[in-house]
């Protein structure tokens, strides 16, 4: 049985979506700007109404909790929101662990300690990674996640990803403009294009 | 002490200040030429025609044309509430959200203050019953339009923010409550203002008029501060109601940010 299945999803005016993943799979999502790769993503975190279904391990979205739902599928937003003072509010009783997983993204302790307005884009979107991760969802939707961040930066990134797949088991969705990155991170391709969405071997 | 009757050359006289006003505003270029002319022109006319309705009230003094008098003047403040709103909610929700808070507040505040404050017999009276109403109804109206009209324009300002929360698995209301707050810190704030500074201030209308009208001042005084009271219960709720069941409407039972529901904007 898969993990995460989609049946009939409909973005825009395109051809309804069916798709199944299985655990420890990461699909790759590519195609121009504006063909509806956010709205997709946006779809699967339950953000829009959508008349198809999303079942994870079996269980339809609906029989979830929608903030239990966000939990399990989560999404990392291209652009990410910091409502509180200081970094570190937004991680609250973390430890060790979060210092380990900050190092390994090349990002200091320190930072936990600065203003959220001051924070570059690049680290806005490393820590929002971060963020996330503390959820332990089991399905990652990640929308550009390397788009701000050079490419040391995006190899660290793109390491943290396997190695929580790996560690978790679960499933990542993968937006990049990157043909590159996809092919080295996805096994699955899915290709937007103007009015058009289909399952493709090569990126 | 004699009421000194105002006459309409008096009246003119007074017109001539808003119109010089106006001169001015017309000079500014400030835009704003049209809306004082027609605000004035409007406030003359309803004025009137309330003074008149007033006194065939007063002349019959029946329960039954209080009443309709009172639903009158609240759909008039529900329609006042949505044009003050830059972003409306779609539909006439709005219209409907504002009226049920203002209904809610006002009615209930200004029956406590007819049947068990002041206990006029019969509470009908129309001396009592309609001025009340009146100013619980102009005073939630101003609150209840300012505090939807924050609400919305933050929640569509700070959507990014509200659905990022969202995705990480907060519930609507937690989503949402630092723009709640703010909208209710909005309404409340002109009448927590107008407590602190009357007296030392600025000299309330009503009790201006009281005394005007002849009454002993420590006798205007207690109204005032009955009056007061009121104001900031009745605004208070309807402000904490109306706020609610907004920003209850702008998210459906998957705790989804519906921002279509806002009128003339789907971004």
């Amino acid at each position: 049985m898969s993990l995460f299945t989609l049946k009939n999803l409909q973005i825009l005016d395109m051809p309804p979506l069916e798709l199944e993943l299985e655990a420890g799979q990461c699909l790759s999502v590519t195609g121009d700007s504006g063909c509806g790769k956010s709205l997709f993503l946006r779809a699967l975190a339950d953000l829009d109404p959508n008349p198809g279904e999303l079942f994870l391990d079996g269980k339809a979205s609906s029989s979830y909790q929608p903030w239990q739902w966000r939990r399990q599928v989560g999404l990392l937003p291209s652009e990410s929101s910091w409502w509180l003072a200081k970094v570190g509010d937004h991680f609250p009783g973390e430890g060790a662990a979060l210092y380990q997983q900050l190092a390994a993204l090349g990002l200091s302790a320190d930072i936990l300690n600065s203003p959220t307005h001051r924070l570059s884009s690049g680290e806005r979107q490393r820590l929002s990674l971060l963020r996330l991760l503390r959820n332990r969802p089991v399905v990652l939707l990640l929308d550009e996640p390397t788009a701000n961040l050079d490419e040391n930066s995006s190899t660290l990134v793109e390491r943290i990803l396997k190695k929580y797949q790996q560690v978790n088991g679960g499933v990542l969705i993968w937006v990049t403009h990157d043909r590159s990155q996809a092919r080295r991170v996805a096994h699955r391709h899915l290709r937007f294009s103007q009015h058009d969405v289909s399952e493709v071997k090569e990126v | 002490m004699n009421i000194i009757t105002l006459s309409a050359a008096d009246l003119s006289l007074a017109a001539i200040l808003v119109i010089a006003l106006g001169a001015v505003s017309l000079k500014l270029k400030l835009g704003q030429t049209r809306q004082l002319f027609v605000a004035s022109l409007r406030c003359t006319v309803q004025l009137l025609l309330m003074g008149f309705i007033l006194k065939l009230l007063f002349a019959a003094a029946s329960p039954g044309a209080i009443i309709i008098m009172a639903f009158v003047m609240l759909l008039s403040a529900g329609q006042a509430v949505t044009s003050r709103m830059h972003r409306p909610l779609s539909g006439r929700w709005s219209y409907f959200f504002g009226v049920a808070a203002m209904f809610i507040s006002s009615f209930t505040v200004t029956i406590f203050a007819l049947f068990i404050i002041i206990d006029i017999k019969p509470w009908y009276t129309p001396q009592y019953a309609i001025p009340l109403l009146g100013m619980m109804l102009g005073n939630t109206m101003t609150g209840v339009a300012l505090s939807m009209d924050t609400l919305t324009t933050s929640v569509f300002q700070n959507r990014n923010m509200i659905e990022g929360r969202l995705i990480l698995g907060e519930k609507w209301r937690e989503a949402v409550q630092d723009q709640i707050k703010g909208a209710i810190r909005t309404g409340l704030t002109p009448i927590i203002n107008s407590m602190a500074t009357t007296g030392l201030v600025s000299l309330p209308g009503m009790m201006t008029g009281q005394i005007l009208a002849g009454s002993p001042p420590m006798i205007a005084v207690s109204y005032q501060i009955l009056i007061m009271f009121l104001i900031a219960a009745g605004t208070g709720f309807g402000v904490i109601m109306a706020v609610h069941i907004t920003a209850r409407h702008l998210f459906d039972h998957r705790h989804r940010l519906r921002l279509d529901r806002l009128a003339g904007d789907n971004a």
